[in-house]
């Protein structure tokens, strides 16, 4: 063999046609994988990571060319092939793991029909051997019952079971090269790190080369062996893992691993360092080098488009002042936020919020048959007797997987969907359920910021008016106070008095966010539910909402419900942790104390699943068994009990678990065995900020 | 599915039910006494009495309505006022014609538009593409009378002219013609029906395969190393003409009964024709039985076309 690497590409530019000029998605790229070495490429959405992979393969959709380069698979010349040719190559030689399962199935056919057309696209195997094969690779996967797997339809499996089949696909035909492209990016930690696992496995059995596109760092850092930093269409830096982590070169890398919050860090202990400015759109990167606007020490030479400089034996960096930094002689963090946000305010005296056992239940409707037939009236137990406290001026942090409920609780609180039982009271007051029934002054004092507040803004009305109608019509201001106001209120979330006169469509995610946040503020409220607020945000921008958020409740001493998914953000902005699963409270724990024993067994689940952003951790994860129940048919006595990895026996099934309250660390764990069994069999799970200034 | 059909079953008594209702109502409301209508203006009070009293007319609204329902269910539909000749025949004899003609203009028309829809769809924005899309969107435009008289002058008199074998101008079928005496009738009025469906169902097929290209799933087997042709039989069409199947089995409706105007252009006895031929004689029972017909063809039509979705789409199917 010429080339000892399964992937070669050179110098390659690819670029789309707009508007009569051709705009760079990927500019000056080369990089290399050799066969059994994982590549991480990490960037953010727009960086062009998702175009280079597909020129990769060179499958680009019309509009996107390849300029100029060279892409060597092995010993094929990739560019040379014609698109018959290329099809022999797809498959069989290069397998792609795409983001989205659901939509990357089709709908119409069997499972087990898409994986025979993988194995066999050419039709050279009998049909009894490629489903054979079929079958063994659903067990291969670890899909249960693949017979009845191969029945199925795509929507008749979950997600992890589709991103599996996915992966089965990919690997069956024992490709060179396996593409992966955010592969576990929609799916929930704990079944995230059980496809982690999986494909780690089979990767190490394969042989194969392996390119890991993704945006997420703790994911590059425990399953990749070199990675590649993309921003703005080129390869800023690249390195082995354990370097990268270590000692960033660019200013970029050590902006983004800033700007993200880790297992562990809060927000006592760490100031998140979001990068100044916005990732620029596609063909609208600064001349010379991309990052200039953004770095902290950009200087007159950067103005020129910096080489790839080779760093060593096995590091390249685009920046003019890599000397200066390996020396460490310049600072390469982002300044810090001004300020550390402080514990604000008194956080005794009565609660802010109340539930006491409060349930949300929608009702199935039943077939005329089940109605006949005395069946009783089934519904879907969103939310299961929560007694959930919010002191003044503090933050508690809910987290839970898709399907915990989360969601409903919020909008229970706020009056949007009906509760089934229990009670609300903000300030001590019980709440009417029913939006309608509550009286302005109670609208005011809660207000929500949504995941997506494109869909929360009025595409039509400038951002000034969305903000100025609520204070004319419920605060009873005149026009020119309301003028004054909303230019106080851009100003509190650090946008310019301009963006008054702007639609939503013409501002970026985050900023549409500060305006969702400054619509909230505008009301002045005890209690603000922030519902999932970053999770549509670019990495870049996060870290800037979340110190936004911080400083503002700092600032205003409300209180606040943060809603995440994602126990790192919680644990970084939360005075409190409550963990929900399936509509119940599991555990209630300090920020300080997560990590210590003892754990509900789902929050250990959850912390040990976690990929963290530090090489040096190698995580030994808990897998949960099976998929999360159906709340319309809720497990009888601990709702955890069909998948806890410590399922004491008879008592977890049969009756509910008491909520035991640990002196020592003040946690409260909703489960049967005994506290000191716990600390005694759990181990502290390992956290490190080492990449942390 | 089950579920789904029975649900589909009931919506359909309903649209059933309801119209007949309807038809019922605004017959009641329509000018003129039905027994002067039938005896004429000469007529004696006398007659006319014992007229109202065997036709019923002298029962309450409801009693009539559910009378008349009762009867057409049975197919008991009356005498033609204007013809003196029992209703069910003439109009049985008359949709046979229709759907003789629906099965022609399908068969000609569907497969030539799902081709030209398909085509185009693959070929997005190249000169084929632009081709059928200008091509069936200016036939579109034209009124089914002047592309019926045009395909008259050309395939009729154009080719006698030449000393061809011709296709007839007329094609008023004698009652009761077989399929296939009928047949060379039926060509020209197909035709122009094609050219109207033409348009529509190639533009539905075209955006339905465009829609489907572009989902995440193509690029999966694409990137399988299926070759194309697998890739779009298999794949693309089989979710992309969902919709054009729908289309298809509703304007089954429209070609039962909606084809008044090439039917007249044609002189074709259709159902189209006959509800002409009943509101200007004023034959209200004769009237009722088309209109009921037409409903009943446009509610199966419409439950065929839900069905056939739902049983070619998993995710309703196994619902
Ligand atoms: S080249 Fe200059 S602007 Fe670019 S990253 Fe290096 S120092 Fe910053
Ligand atoms: S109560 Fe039983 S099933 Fe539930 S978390 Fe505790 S040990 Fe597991």
């Amino acid at each position: 063999m010429t080339n000892s690497s399964v992937l070669d590409i050179r110098d390659l530019t690819v670029a789309y046609h707009q508007d009569g000029q051709w705009l760079n998605a990927v500019h000056d790229v080369s990089l290399k994988i050799h066969a059994g070495e994982t590549y991480g490429l990490v960037g953010e959405s727009g960086s062009g990571k998702t175009t280079l992979v597909l020129a990769a393969m060179r499958y680009l959709g019309s509009g996107g060319s390849i300029r100029s380069g060279e892409i060597h698979l092995g010993d094929i010349d990739l560019m040379s092939l014609t698109e018959e040719e290329l099809r022999q190559v797809w498959g069989r030689k290069i397998a792609f793991v795409p983001q989205n399962p659901q939509s990357s199935l089709n709908p119409s056919l069997r499972v087990g029909e898409q994986l025979v057309e993988s194995i066999n696209p050419q039709g050279e195997l009998s049909p009894r051997e490629a489903e054979k094969q079929a079958l063994e690779w659903c067990a291969k996967v670890n899909l249960p019952d693949p017979e009845r797997m191969a029945e199925s339809y795509p929507h008749q499996i979950s997600g992890g079971m589709q991103q599996r089949l996915l992966i089965a696909m990919a690997l069956s035909t024992d490709p060179d090269l396996l593409i992966l492209d955010e592969p576990t990016t929609n799916l929930d930690v704990t079944t995230q790190v059980v496809i982690l696992d999986l494909l780690n496995d089979l990767i190490r059995e394969n042989e194969a080369g392996v390119l890991y596109v993704t945006h997420n760092l703790g994911v590059i850092a425990q399953i990749c062996d070199r990675v590649g930093v993309m921003y703005a269409s080129e390869v800023v830096e690249e390195a082995p893992t354990h370097n990268l982590f270590s000692q960033p070169l660019h200013p970029y890398t050590q902006g983004l691993i800033d700007s993200i919050p880790q297992l562990g860090d809060t927000r006592e202990s760490i100031q998140l360092r979001a990068i100044s400015g916005q990732i620029p759109s596609i063909g609208k990167s600064p001349s010379g080098c991309v990052f200039r606007d953004r770095c902290p020490v950009a200087i007159e030479i950067c103005s020129t488009r910096p080489p790839l400089y080779q760093v060593g034996e096995s590091r390249t960096s685009r920046c003019h002042r890599w000397e200066e930094i390996v020396n460490s002689e310049i600072d390469i963090h982002q300044p810090s936020p001004g300020r550390k946000p402080t514990q604000s305010g008194d956080q005794d005296g009565p609660l802010t919020l109340e539930t006491n056992d409060l349930s949300i239940h929608f009702p199935i409707r039943r077939s005329l048959n089940e109605v006949f037939s005395r069946q009783p009236s089934k519904s879907v137990k969103a939310v299961n007797q929560v007694d959930l406290g919010i002191s003044p001026a503090s933050t508690v942090g809910l987290v839970g997987e898709s399907g915990s409920g989360k969601t409903t609780l919020a909008r229970g609180i706020m009056g949007l969907e009906k509760k089934s039982d229990g009670s609300i009271e903000l300030l001590q007051i019980p709440l009417p359920e029913k939006l309608f029934q509550r009286d302005l002054e109670t609208l005011r004092l809660m207000q929500i910021v949504f995941q997506n507040p494109h869909e929360a803004l009025n595409p039509y009305l400038p951002i000034g008016e969305t903000l100025q109608r609520p204070l004319i019509r419920l605060a009873g201001l005149s026009n020119e106070e309301a003028d004054i106001k909303v230019r106080e209120l851009l100003e509190l979330v650090r946008l310019s008095a301009d963006y008054a006169g702007r639609l939503p469509s013409q501002l970026s995610g985050g900023e549409i966010q500060r305006v969702a946040l400054a619509r909230a503020f505008a009301a002045n409220p005890e209690l603000l539910i922030l519902d999932e607020p970053i999770s549509s945000l670019d990495v870049s921008v996060q870290a800037a909402i979340l110190n936004l958020v911080n400083e503002l409740q700092s600032d205003h001493h409300n209180s606040m419900l943060f809603i995440s998914h994602d126990l790192s953000i919680v644990g970084y902005l939360a005075d409190q942790i409550v963990v929900i699963y399936l509509g119940s409270l599991m555990e209630i724990t300090g920020p300080e104390v997560l990590f210590q024993p003892p754990h509900h067994p789902y929050t250990e689940a959850l912390l040990s699943a976690i990929p963290q952003a530090d090489p040096n951790i190698k995580s030994s994860p808990i897998h949960l068994a099976g998929e999360i129940p159906n709340p319309a048919d809720l497990p009888s006595g601990c709702p955890f009990h069909t998948r806890c990895p410590r399922y004491l026996g008879e008592i977890c099934a049969t009756t509910t678990p008491p909520w035991q309250v640990d002196q020592k660390t003040g946690k409260r764990i909703f489960c049967h065995i005994p506290l000191e069994e716990l600390v005694a069999n759990q181990i502290q799970i390992d956290i490190s900020s080492a990449a942390k200034p | 599915m089950s579920r789904f059909i029975l649900r589909r079953l009931g919506f359909l008594t309903l649209t059933v039910l309801l119209t007949s209702l309807l038809v019922f109502i605004v017959t009641q409301w329509l000018p003129g006494d039905v027994c002067r209508i039938i005896l004429g203006r000469e007529a004696g009070q006398g007659a006319i009495e014992n007229c109202r009293l065997e036709l019923g007319l002298d029962q309450s609204l409801p009693v009539q309505y559910l009378t008349w329902l009762g009867n057409f269910l049975t197919g008991d539909w009356g005498i033609s006022f204007s013809t003196g000749l029992p209703i069910y025949p003439i109009v049985m004899d008359r949709l046979r014609n229709s759907l003789m003609l629906t099965l022609v203009a399908l068969i000609i028309s569907v497969p030539l538009a799902v081709a030209l829809g398909v085509a185009a769809g693959l070929n997005e924005n190249k000169p084929i593409d632009s081709t059928v899309s200008v091509g069936s969107l200016s036939v579109v435009g034209l009124p089914e009378f002047v592309t019926g008289l045009v395909l008259i002058q050309v395939f009729s008199f154009g080719l006698r002219d030449l000393g061809l074998p011709y296709l007839p101008a007329n094609s008023s079928i004698p009652p009761q013609s077989t399929f296939l005496e009928a047949l060379p009738m039926l060509i020209l009025p197909a035709l122009t029906a094609m050219l109207v469906l033409l348009a529509y169902i190639s533009r539905l097929t075209r955006a339905g395969v465009l829609e489907e290209l572009k989902q995440p799933y193509v690029r999966t087997a694409d990137l399988k190393g299926l070759p194309r042709r697998n890739v779009i039989v298999k794949h693309v069409l089989r979710n992309a003409l969902l919709p054009t199947i729908t289309v298809i089995a509703i304007s089954i409706g429209w070609l039962i009964s909606g084809l008044v105007v090439i039917e007249n252009v044609f002189n074709y006895p259709g159902l189209g024709r006959l509800m002409i031929f009943a509101i200007d004689r004023r034959d209200l029972p004769l009237l009722q039985a088309v209109i009921m017909v037409t409903v009943l063809g446009f509610a199966l039509a419409n439950l065929a076309a839900d069905l056939l979705y739902g049983w070619l789409n998993p995710r309703i199917r196994l619902e």
